[in-house]
């Protein structure tokens, strides 16, 4: 356990939401009436709200998941002092926009490696010959280094978005490195203006007009492999009615430019998602994006373009924004609470084991600084949290610990009444008090057990802590305590019947003549 | 201290005895009265249930000093920012406590800004809380689904460790426990929030620990007694009970101190919150879970075990045995497992005769 407090770790326990002040929200995805939710959408709605909540640039910031099924609860607990808008962000489908292409700047040259998917229309496949991606290479400009031009910090905040394309944009655009900027991050994308923007892997950067199409214009989105079966995996769209007509006005005028403003990017939360030029006018609302997708890369385009990134809803079933100065009165009241009830347990039992309540004590003392170790290690190992009513645990299981000592006392002290000497009613007492004591603490693990796995939020909290102290109270006294007691046993003084030893035979009602001798 | 120490002695070698079994109707009497009045009370008042069931939202403003006009003018300030507050209540005397119903998050964002803005506070330390009407009932079915699979397996392990009687008579005295700490709840009005649910939890866990301990005396004092016609079953278990009161005392005491000072520090320093509804919960539990592991659980386990045909016959040898052998009672009683009740003459019996039974083994 020295390694625990190896120098460059951190030596406290990792507090929860409600002590150190934060906003925790608890989201529940709502799947409609007999459907069930895939692990793989709820991963994938994990995910995309991780990113998110990364957006937000807070420290340790966390997401969960807990439960499974139908029942499975998204937990986001976020630090500090935050804004009071993060719960919109975090719910918030996300805005899905198809905008035409004014510039492309591949900032890298690797980047010119991948090809640029094409759309075309799918009721005429055999138009778009099989072989419709065209290489990036041969149809975007030649790839430019990164601009090292200093900017001010101004200009990276995103969005970078203007209602006109020309000036100040250009510069903008010219200055904007994807690799250092929190566009990435995502940003609120206002589809009546033009916008800067990167590729999701922050390889190439885009200017983009304002959108032609937005999300809600898509019906539906599938992922296929071609009926020819030549080609990769490729992305069939259907639009809705009015969608059709604006894809067909969008697509009429982008087909007749020159590359790279013939593409179209497919804009996720201000994040370009996939950028696919335009072979044709698409007249009849269906239109398929093919390149050299993945099978995985084309799902999860499909997906985007149908939901707009979060596979389900999310329903919002609580909200907890609790300030930093009470979260720490809190705690201050919770240390102070199990100070002072410490303390009270100590005299108790000074006062009437004596010489046995002082091993209560330093077992007491053993087993809180076990706890306390453990709930660091735990803490840096699998990102355990203290909580408030993980505290409150603590303090309900110092009774618990001191109930096996007390336990174990009284044995003691009802072997020496039945007559036998100090040593044998040590250890006699000992393996009487050593089942009731196991008994009793199974009921408590098997309490902290079931309401740790049937449960969520704080009460899981509390019943881990309570399931910890338990197995600690255990160690404690078969390890620490037993031995104490057997050393002090063994000392010429508690064998002297001293009324302060709190094992005199006088005291405990034993005469001389029921005195056996063995 | 000493005098509990010395009682404890009396206690285990059956000098001073309290007829617990004997007096099992005046227990159930009492613990009947408990549950009716709960009953009744949770019928009548109901609980009053937190907004984490209810859903709504919640808003906690910190003040320096919070007082009546602080009430009026968060109400005025929630009128006017087009909201209806459901009630609005001043917490440990520095901070006021707002509750609507449920509110969107646009709504809620300007009402916080406002109150805020009212209160001349920093926003950020406005504590919100914002609950959908599903939670709560969630958090129930959770806990239930949880109770029920507990009271399963913990019916199993006792009915392994210990016989299905006891793990009956366990539970009876578990639901008498809950039944109680609940009717506690709707007598006080305290507010029953997801701590306080949690408060139950333990209670469940405690109360079966602390019976758990005091059967494993029972189980050890009534092995073997059917070979002999010393002591009648109810006997030897009044007896374990009495050797292990001294421990159900110094472990209530131990265990009651903690959460008491839970209870006075938070609402001395803190006011409503977290720590206090569970304490309170866990207080109220503790004591009645004591109170049961002695008072109901043991008697009502010796009443479904003196109908057992073994025991019914022990009782006719016991019976016959002491009429038989009067002189039994002269002998100064064995200290031995099973020692039957014999009530003694000295100065100790005179501080405790209240409450200790009179009644002499026969």
């Amino acid at each position: 356990m020295i390694w625990t407090f190896l120098p460059g770790e951190r030596h406290t326990p990792k507090l929860g939401l409600d002590l150190r002040g934060g906003t925790q929200v608890i989201l529940s995805p709502s799947v409609a009436v007999g459907e069930t939710l895939t692990p793989d959408q709820l991963n994938q709605t994990v995910a995309i709200i991780r990113q998110r909540v990364d957006g937000f640039g807070v420290a340790e910031s966390e997401v969960t998941i807990q439960g499974t099924g139908n029942g499975a609860k998204i937990i986001v607990t976020i630090p500090g002092e935050t804004s009071r808008t993060v719960v919109d962000q975090l719910k918030t489908t996300a805005q899905l926009n198809f905008r035409p292409v004014l510039a492309i700047d591949f900032g890298s040259p690797q980047a010119s490696a991948s090809p640029t998917p094409s759309v075309s229309d799918s009721a005429s496949p055999s138009t778009s010959p099989s072989g419709s991606a065209t290489p990036a290479a041969s149809t975007t400009p030649e790839p430019t280094p990164s601009p090292s031009v200093s900017v001010a910090p101004e200009l990276l905040v995103p969005p970078i978005q203007s209602p006109d394309g020309s000036g100040d944009f250009a510069d903008r655009f010219a200055a904007l490195d994807c690799a250092t900027s929190d566009i990435l991050n995502g940003a609120t994308d206002d589809p009546a203006q033009y916008l800067i923007s990167c590729e999701k892997d922050g390889s190439v950067k885009y200017a983009l007009a304002p959108a032609d199409l937005v999300g809600t214009d898509i019906e539906s989105a599938t992922a296929g492999l071609p009926q020819q079966g030549a080609g990769g995996w490729q992305v069939d769209l259907q639009m809705t009615t009015d969608g059709a007509k604006k894809f067909a006005d969008s697509t009429t005028k982008l087909s007749a430019l020159e590359s790279p403003n013939d593409q179209f990017a497919i804009v996720l939360d201000g994040v370009v998602i996939s950028a696919p030029s335009v072979n044709e006018p698409i007249l009849g609302g269906s239109a398929v994006i093919s390149g050299s997708f993945t099978a995985d890369e084309a799902r999860a385009l499909a997906q985007v373009l149908k939901y707009g990134a979060l596979p389900v809803g999310l329903e919002v079933d609580e909200v907890q924004q609790i300030s930093p100065t009470l979260g720490n009165d809190q705690l201050q009241a919770g240390l102070i609470a199990g100070g002072f009830g410490l303390l009270l347990v100590v005299i108790y039992l000074l006062l009437y084991y004596r010489a046995l309540g002082v091993i209560a004590v330093v077992s007491l003392v053993a087993a809180a600084i076990m706890t306390y170790l453990v709930f660091v290690i735990l803490g840096r190992g699998i990102g355990f949290t203290l909580t408030l009513s993980g505290v409150a645990g603590a303090i309900v299981a110092i009774g618990i610990t001191a109930d096996s000592f007390i336990i174990y006392f009284e044995r003691i002290r009802d072997e020496i009444r039945e007559g036998k000497r100090l040593r044998v009613a040590i250890d006699q007492g000992w393996i009487r008090a050593r089942r009731t004591i196991l008994a009793a603490d199974f009921v408590s693990l098997l309490s902290a057990a079931i309401l740790y796995y049937l449960s969520v939020g704080s009460v899981r909290g509390f019943a881990f802590t309570l399931g910890l102290i338990t197995f600690v109270d255990i160690a404690v006294a078969f390890l620490f305590t037993r031995s104490l007691v057997t050393k002090l046993g063994n000392s010429k003084w508690m064998n002297s019947g001293s009324a302060w030893t709190g094992v005199s035979p006088t005291r405990l009602g034993v005469t001389s003549s029921t005195s056996e001798v063995n | 201290m000493a005098g509990l120490s010395q009682l404890g002695n009396s206690l285990y070698r059956g000098d001073v005895s309290y007829n617990i079994v004997g007096r099992r109707k005046a227990w159930y009497l009492v613990s009947a009265i408990l549950i009716i009045l709960s009953i009744a009370t949770l019928g009548v008042r109901g609980l009053n249930l937190g907004i984490e069931f209810k859903g709504g939202a919640e808003f906690s403003v910190p003040l320096t000093v919070a007082n009546d006009e602080s009430v009026s003018q968060a109400r005025e300030t929630v009128l006017a920012a087009g909201e209806t507050p459901s009630t609005v209540t001043i917490i440990g005397g520095d901070t006021i406590r707002i509750q609507t119903p449920a509110l969107s998050t646009e709504a809620s964002n300007a009402l916080s800004a406002a109150l805020a803005d009212s209160f001349a506070v920093e926003e950020a330390n406005i504590k919100v809380q914002l609950v959908g009407p599903s939670w709560g009932d969630e958090v129930t079915q959770n806990a239930l689904r949880a109770l029920l699979v507990f009271l399963v397996l913990v019916a199993i392990f006792l009915s392994i460790y210990f016989e299905w009687q006891m793990a009956i008579a366990a539970l009876a005295a578990l639901a008498h426990d809950v039944l109680i700490t609940v009717g506690i709840y709707a007598l006080s009005g305290f507010e029953v929030t997801p701590a306080s649910v949690i408060g139950f939890l333990t209670i469940l866990g405690y109360s079966l620990y602390d019976t758990v301990v005091v059967f494993d005396k029972v189980k050890e004092n009534t092995k073997g007694i059917h070979g002999g016609s010393r002591t009648t079953y109810s006997e030897a278990a009044n007896l374990a009970l009495n050797q292990t009161l001294v421990r159900s005392i110094n472990t209530s005491v131990v265990a009651l101190l903690p959460v008491l000072s839970i209870l006075v520090v938070g609402v001395s320093l803190l006011g409503v919150g977290t720590l206090n509804d569970l304490a309170l919960a866990l207080f109220v539990g503790m004591l009645v879970g004591t109170y049961s592991s002695i008072f109901v659980a043991t008697p009502f386990l010796c009443q479904m075990k003196e109908r057992a045909a073994e025991n019914i016959a022990l009782a006719k040898r016991v019976q016959a045995r002491r009429k038989g052998g009067d002189a039994a009672n002269d002998v100064k009683p064995e200290i031995s497992i099973g020692a039957p009740i014999v009530s003694s003459a000295g100065p100790r019996q005179q501080r405790v005769k209240k409450t200790r039974s009179g009644r002499s083994g026969k």
